[in-house]
């Protein structure tokens, strides 16, 4: 492969955020090269191309880095035109696939993040926060798709597909790293059915990590956060 | 020489037959445009100026040639003291795009808003032909591509991916600004830390290459979501009393204040500085007491 046209991915197996970018160019059929990185011991081409901060991941297209996992996926939509477009056409559409984009990404992600971190009643906080915004979501959703229409292929993938797919994954680990269920089809049905469709995807079951893999790592990052909230 | 009158007036009858007709409309449309308000007229302006340019420069035979959709009505929830606020105004009048202004209490939220924005209840939230879009970055996103004169973002995907990254940045990282007179003590030297950094990062990563503005000469939604930085910031140093810009210090992010804020748009539309010190002083003496 020559320089024309290059293209490097820079992430690490467990974030969610690689998960996305990594997706996005498999589904595009675009050709790239996968660096893993060792978060602990970062490779000084990453702190090169993300001086400020330091993550992945890292998209790098013939030399030029681009971060941000949203940032990175609609720069790789407006670069390879060919399907599945992951934004509408429509600029309203597309105002608000940037917006729920968003909201998923930060605000839900981070709730969840809490509940992993945390117990007691900063745990039920986070788990009543979630719960909100996934109501929200839920009644977001029932707009997207009137019909309650939840086919998905390698074709019609959108950017919002792509967020739920980095967050909720196959095998609900968290379930058993936390004993509780983060998803619940009784209360977001439409949701947990999008969610289950696109985890269907081959391209997608190839890109899920092996379960014990994931179980372990959360549980690690569990035990650490509460260890250090104990002082 | 007989002149064939009867021939010449024969040939010439359907033409003086358009021309009485096209007349007559051309009234009549004047008429109606002179009574429209000024809003739909600078939008029709707008528009015609939009299909003239789609007509003439748009190959895209997709795009509906007469797209009505930027003559809707652009209603603006805002708030006097909010940057997020001004980066919608910027970008509208930038554009010379006509919109209603409608001010937000925010200690008593109207219905519009927590109709229209009932995830977040916050504002801007810019409303067009009644369907609303919130997020200040998302807005100005949509505002650009249902707009495009006057270009607020790079045509080129990298360079694209370069301005989002920044608008990004200035998203994730100004409410340190504010949190430096909302707080004291620990949280407060947090504050005081964090806007450090975000204007150091920005001193040395994002104004490289004597550039005018983040974009280069002309200036961009990048400059705008730097624009509390740009005018809020003095303002919180003097409510918290502490000095935190030293113009030495970021020479390149000083140059940058000076051209953003000579920008006539941005120049006309700022909060009054004075008004703003009394309001975050009795704001920050309110938040004090009750902790």
């Amino acid at each position: 492969m020559g320089e024309e046209n290059k293209v490097m991915l820079h992430g690490n197996w467990s974030s969610p955020f690689v998960k996305i970018v990594h997706l996005a160019l498999t589904l595009k059929g675009v050709p790239f090269e996968y660096v893993e990185e060792d978060l602990e011991n970062k490779s000084p081409q990453l702190l090169k191309f993300n001086p400020v901060h330091k993550k992945v991941p890292v998209l790098v297209h013939n030399g030029k880095p681009i971060v941000e996992s949203l940032i990175i996926t609609e720069y790789i939509d407006e670069t390879w035109k060919n399907s599945p477009q992951f934004l509408p056409e429509d600029p309203y559409k597309r105002a608000k696939v940037r917006f729920w984009s968003n909201f998923v990404q930060q605000q839900l992600f981070g709730s969840i993040f809490t509940i992993i971190k945390t117990e007691g009643e900063a745990q039920e906080k986070a788990i009543k926060e979630v719960s909100e915004k996934l109501q929200l979501l839920e009644e977001e959703l029932k707009e997207f798709f009137p019909d309650g229409s939840c086919s998905i292929d390698s074709e019609n993938v959108g950017l919002l597909d792509l967020v739920f797919c980095s967050l909720f994954g196959p095998q609900k680990v968290e379930e058993e790293v936390l004993g509780l269920k983060i998803l619940d089809p009784g209360k977001t049905p439409l949701l947990c059915s999008r969610v289950t469709a696109i985890n269907q995807l081959s391209l997608v079951k190839e890109l899920t990590p092996p379960r014990d893999k994931l179980v372990a790592f959360l549980k690690f990052i569990r035990e650490n956060a509460l260890k250090s909230a104990s002082g | 020489m007989n002149i064939n009158l009867d021939f010449n007036y024969k040939s010439i009858k359907p033409f003086i037959f358009i021309c009485f007709h096209f007349g007559i409309l051309a009234l009549v449309f004047s008429l109606i445009v002179h009574r429209l308000s000024q809003t739909r007229k600078d939008a029709l302006i707008g528009s015609l100026s939009l299909i003239t340019i789609r007509l003439t420069v748009d190959a895209r035979p997709t795009a509906t040639l007469i797209e009505f959709s930027n003559m809707e009505e652009v209603k603006l929830i805002g708030m006097w003291l909010s940057p997020y606020s001004y980066r919608v105004i910027w970008a509208l009048k930038l554009k010379g795009i006509a919109y209603e202004y409608i001010e937000e209490d925010l200690s008593n939220k109207s219905p519009l808003l927590l109709h229209s924005n009932p995830v977040q209840k916050k504002i801007p939230v810019l409303i067009h032909g009644g369907k609303p879009i919130c997020e200040s970055s998302v807005i100005l996103e949509y505002i650009e591509e249902i707009w495009p004169q006057n270009s607020l973002l790079p045509s080129d995907p990298y360079e694209r991916a370069i301005a989002r990254f920044w608008i990004k940045f200035a998203d994730d990282k100004s409410p340190s600004i504010s949190n430096i007179y909302r707080t004291s003590g620990e949280e407060q030297e947090k504050a005081v830390k964090d806007s450090l950094e975000m204007l150091k990062t920005i001193e040395e990563h994002g104004l490289v290459g004597e550039k005018k503005f983040f974009g280069g000469d002309k200036i961009s939604m990048v400059d705008m979501a730097f624009g509390a930085v740009a005018h809020w910031l003095g303002v919180i140093e003097d409510v918290a009393g502490l000095k935190i810009f030293e113009q030495h210090k970021f020479p390149r992010l000083n140059s940058w204040i000076q051209n953003f804020k000579e920008v006539p748009i941005i120049k006309e539309n700022l909060p009054d500085r004075d008004k703003m010190l009394a309001l975050l002083k009795r704001r920050r003496e309110m938040l004090l007491a009750s902790e």
